[in-house]
């Protein structure tokens, strides 16, 4: 807490980390691993947006997966009919769920709570009919398959097509941590916060109430996109059986289950979407089970997975390492001061005590908001 | 003309299907503020409970009456063991305890019964009536569907607002901390709402696996068709909900009969969206103005 970081740096430093981390664990890992960890890097982009939209501006949506199908949509597009480079698709694509982001969002702005639930819910159900009603240009129930992306010639032709494909998908996640990074600790992210938390207190203090829901609305949609684009690169395909309304569910569990409105619960999030399925088949299939039973437990144990975390996390994975590190701090911090009589046996006036009210800091340790 | 009749008298039924998920989870609504997702696969399961009777050569009406008891059970069974310990924590848990319990169901539901549809049998005839002639797509069996609905609905309104039960659930729901310093037991009231919107959903589960089969994913559509419907409605409005259901269900059936079937979700979509730019909170809830 001693000699702040500016914002602006600490997120490009913690983007830059990211980075290097991706860049090394992409290296070490075999060519299975590359492509989870693709998966993962494109589901995080789609969760950073949506933590950002449900947990700091209080907007929750059910329908982020259709966005993301409107990103994979373009992409696959332009890459198959019009044979854009890969950078100028999926850009396409995250700008063409921005503009629906931008409509949906501006009815979004007149809903509340459960309405805005269903409204993003029908949303998530009827998009995908879309793609049924126009087989010619989406390609009906099969969808749209692409080229699979070729690794620059630089690389050497030993290049594995897998790692390529991580590195897109790490370099999208990357970008989103930064640019989410910031939003976060910017103006605009506090009047997310504040219009969250009162909604008529923040219009007295002069945020536009709608313009602000509408910003956030459109850079989640945006980022939902960006996950689609990189999904349709790395899957190599758009087809509407993995836009289903699952995928929506899924995301916004994933970011719940995670920790909600921090970018790391996000994280953890896209984590559990992309090993708890392989986990829970490993072990339904290491017992002898009928194949009524293997085929329906990994669902059961995601179900009862999400109970529990509830249960025994209510603010999420990260809300309990959060809450683990604490501990062990104030444990510590006790043991320490132990045979110095009349010391403070909190620990020295950790935490958000000293915080001057109205500050930045007193802003951003307020419930649920976990600095990244 | 008769097509414009068959899709109307067809909307009318489906849409009372609708009507009975979307007052399930209304009172769920009411009494506790959550929306409960896991109506589906509560539904789903009791459903499963009557095939599976049914074809152990149980009869028809037993096993109504038994998915109907089932429902109550299994509502008052979820809130007492999961919803009691997600309220009061942020509203989003409740959602995904909701969701988890849903997918749980249905694993369950898959491991017990298998994952392939099976046919279910109808309480009456499924032959349209005939009149002049020519025959209509509606039958005894949904004219029955209407009525079951329609008569629920009154019943559940009777005991909401002529019994000293349905007071002591209302004063629970709307002013918990007053209802029990005046001696209602507000922690029953709630298990009892839970109890009377599971087997609404039950009803509604039995009613249509006829048409849709039986299995377990196989009613997910019933459930987001029954939300939009309660959100059409207004989710504080029991009426709206009744009036939501069949206004969808009339709507839906003639897009479907007119325009084809893969636009019937895009359909519920623009209508929903349509109804919420106009009335924010539903077609029947009154705005709650919002305070600092």
């Amino acid at each position: 807490m001693t000699a702040r970081i500016p914002h602006g740096l600490r997120s490009v430093a913690i983007a830059l980390l990211a980075a290097v981390a991706l860049f090394v664990a992409s290296e070490l890992l075999s060519e299975y691993n590359d492509l989870q960890l693709a998966t993962g890097c494109y589901y995080f982009a789609a969760l950073a947006g949506l933590t950002l939209l449900t947990g700091l501006s209080g907007q929750i949506s059910l329908g982020h997966g259709a966005l993301m199908a409107v990103g994979a949509y373009t992409t696959a597009l332009l890459i198959g009919n019009e044979h854009w480079p890969l950078l100028g698709a999926i850009l396409a694509g995250t700008a063409m769920a921005a503009l629906v982001g931008l409509a949906l969002g501006a009815a979004a702005t007149r809903l509340r709570g459960p309405y805005l639930a269903g409204a993003t819910l029908a949303f998530a159900v009827g998009l995908p009919a879309l793609a049924e009603k126009y087989p010619g240009t989406f390609g009906g129930a099969n969808g749209l398959t692409i080229e699979p992306p070729t690794p620059p010639s630089f690389l050497g032709s030993e290049f594995p097509l897998e790692r390529w494909e991580a590195w897109v998908a790490g370099i999208g996640a990357v970008v989103v941590l930064l640019l989410a990074g910031n939003l976060r600790r910017s103006g605009m992210g506090r009047a997310f916060r504040a219009i969250r938390d009162d909604e008529i207190a923040a219009s007295l203090c002069g945020y536009s109430v709608a313009r602000v829901q509408l910003t956030a609305f459109v850079f989640s949609a945006a980022c939902a996109g960006l996950g689609g684009a990189m999904l349709a690169v790395v899957l190599q395909l758009a087809a509407p059986g993995a836009f289903q309304l699952q995928l929506s569910l899924s995301l916004l569990t994933a970011i719940v289950v995670g920790g909600l409105g921090s970018l790391a619960g996000a994280a953890w999030g896209a984590a559990f979407l992309v090993l708890l399925p392989g986990w829970s088949n490993d072990i339904a299939h290491s017992f002898s089970l009928s194949t009524r039973v293997s085929s329906n437990l990994p669902l059961a144990i995601y179900g009862a997975v999400l109970i529990a975390v509830m249960l025994a996390w209510p603010t999420g994975i990260q809300g309990g390492v959060r809450a683990a590190s604490s501990r062990l701090r104030r444990m510590r911090g006790r043991r320490e001061a132990t045979g110095q009589r009349g010391s403070d046996p909190i620990g020295r006036g950790q935490g958000p005590v000293a915080s001057v009210p109205g500050s930045d800091a007193a802003l951003s340790n307020q419930r649920g908001d976990q600095e990244s | 003309m008769t097509r414009f009749i068959d899709l109307t008298l067809n909307g009318i039924s489906t849409g009372a299907i609708y009507a009975a998920v979307a007052l399930a989870l209304v009172i769920i609504w009411r009494s506790t503020r959550i929306v409960n997702f896991a109506q589906g696969g509560m539904l789903m399961f009791t459903t499963f409970i009557a095939s599976a009777l049914i074809s152990a050569g149980v009869g028809y009406w037993l096993a109504f009456v038994v998915a109907l008891a089932s429902g109550f059970v299994l509502g008052a069974v979820v809130e007492r063991l999961l919803m009691r310990h997600v309220m009061g924590k942020p509203p989003l848990n409740a959602v995904i305890v909701a969701f988890g319990l849903l997918i749980l169901l249905e694993a369950v539901a898959g491991m017990i019964w298998g994952n392939t549809p099976r046919s279910f049998p109808p309480a009456f005839s499924i032959r349209g009536y005939s009149v002049g002639g020519t025959r209509l797509l509606f039958s005894p069996n949904d004219t029955f569907i209407v009525l079951v609905v329609l008569a629920s609905a009154l019943l559940l309104a009777l005991l909401f607002r002529r019994t000293t039960l349905g007071l002591r659930m209302r004063a629970a729901a709307f002013a918990p901390e007053v209802a029990r310093l005046l001696g209602v037991r507000v922690g029953g009231m709630l298990t009892l709402g839970w109890a009377l919107a599971s087997l609404m959903g039950s009803l509604a589960g039995v009613l249509v696996a006829p048409s849709v089969f039986v299995g377990p994913n196989q009613f997910d559509p019933i459930l987001v068709f029954g939300f939009t419907a309660a959100v059409m409605g207004g989710l504080d409005s029991p009426a709206g909900a009744v009036i939501g259901g069949l206004l969808l269900g009339l709507a839906l059936s003639y897009v479907g009969g007119y325009e084809g079937s893969e636009l019937v979700t895009l359909a519920a979509l623009v209508i929903l969206l349509l109804v919420l730019m106009v009335r924010p909170q539903g077609l029947f809830s009154t705005p709650r103005e919002r305070r600092v």
